[in-house]
């Protein structure tokens, strides 16, 4: 099961990178970017995953005395919902400049933006 | 075709880094030494919340997440003030089409269920999955709707700034109240710490979480907000 979910995680950070190389629609461009932070959360998670346990909740099942034996590792998780919100955070920046963008430029693509041009 | 090979070159750069961490994992099958700290019996019981990923973001960490939080706030006033920058020299347009009857009164259902669920999500952040970002972005998304509908009306972002400037003042307020009656700043053992696994249970958690939620909200509900007046005046 860890494996599935650390594949996915890579596979859609490369996704994201490839999206963010290759696409023109600076809409496309922050979906890339969007895709490259899920799978970096994906490959969080699931690296710190430990073997048949369950989450650090504790509650009926799990008790206190037990909980070491039980739950799998809690920081990657609360640092995970950092990045969540710092993530939602960038690509709001990132629509309100793509927003501005197209009412000065009057389009998405990016290579109707001369000035940004090296 | 030089851009193209150049992609091409960084894309497998990146799979081969991916390749060696994926070859690398092989599941855990022990807690590391700091993990370790906080599935501590001893200090479980010191904490009190059920939520584990709770205790490390309110407290173990607490101040990362005041940081966090900060930030938030930071792109939700950058958003506002570019976004008003722009509207002062927008033209005026005509009005976008109504919204359906169907969505109109199911948005109407909707709205007041799904802002009671935000509540229910950060009030109860020590003990169930949740906490007050996700019960803040539940709120948010019951705003959407409104807005969709167009139910707002002018939209009122004063209201917001009031409920978020309160809710971070509080949030410090409490942290501080840590340093003078317990162990340190954002220490939660300022107030009776009730039975584990309760609603009022682990000290200053919930009401943190709480004002986080509602900073949150009002936050993501003002970016929103913005968006859509900038959208209007098109």
């Amino acid at each position: 099961m860890e494996y599935i979910s650390i594949i996915v995680g890579l596979l859609l950070i490369i996704f994201g990178l490839w999206g963010v190389l290759t696409q023109k629609n600076i809409l496309k461009i922050i979906i890339g970017f969007s895709l490259f932070d899920t799978g970096l959360h994906v490959v969080m998670v699931s690296i710190s995953y430990v073997k048949g346990r369950t989450a650090p909740i504790l509650d009926d099942t799990v008790s206190i005395a037990d909980a070491a034996k039980k739950i799998v590792d809690p920081i990657p998780q609360a640092l995970v919902l950092t990045a969540i919100v710092i993530g939602l955070g960038v690509t709001a920046l990132m629509l309100a400049y793509a927003m501005k963008m197209y009412k000065q430029k009057g389009t998405l693509d990016i290579s109707g933006y001369k000035e940004l041009n090296g | 075709m030089i851009r193209n090979s150049l992609i091409f070159i960084v894309l497998l750069g990146f799979a081969t880094m991916m390749y060696t961490l994926y070859a690398n994992f092989d599941g855990n099958t022990e807690l590391n030494n700091v993990a370790r700290f906080y599935a501590n019996e001893q200090n479980i019981q010191d904490v009190g919340a059920a939520n584990l990923v709770t205790a490390v973001v309110v407290t173990y960490r607490g101040l990362d997440t005041l940081g966090e939080v900060t930030i938030l706030f930071l792109t939700a006033a950058i958003i506002g003030f570019f976004l008003k920058l722009q509207q002062a020299n927008a033209s005026h347009g005509e009005p976008k089409r109504k919204p359906s009857e169907i969505f109109e009164t199911a948005a109407r259902v909707l709205t007041p269920i799904i802002f009671v669920l935000g509540i229910y999500v950060f009030v109860n952040g020590h003990l169930t999955p949740g906490g007050g970002f996700q019960g803040g972005a539940i709120i948010a998304s019951s705003f959407v709707l409104m807005l969709l509908v167009g139910q707002t009306g002018h939209f009122n972002s004063k209201l917001f700034n009031i409920i978020e400037s309160i809710s971070g003042v509080v949030f410090v307020f409490v942290g501080a109240l840590g340093i003078a009656l317990a162990g340190g700043f954002l220490d939660n053992r300022i107030m009776e710490m009730g039975t584990f696994g309760t609603l009022l249970s682990a000290g200053a958690i919930p009401i943190i979480y709480i004002f986080v939620g509602l900073k949150v909200g009002s936050e993501l509900s003002n970016i929103l907000g913005n968006f859509r007046e900038v959208q209007q005046e098109n």
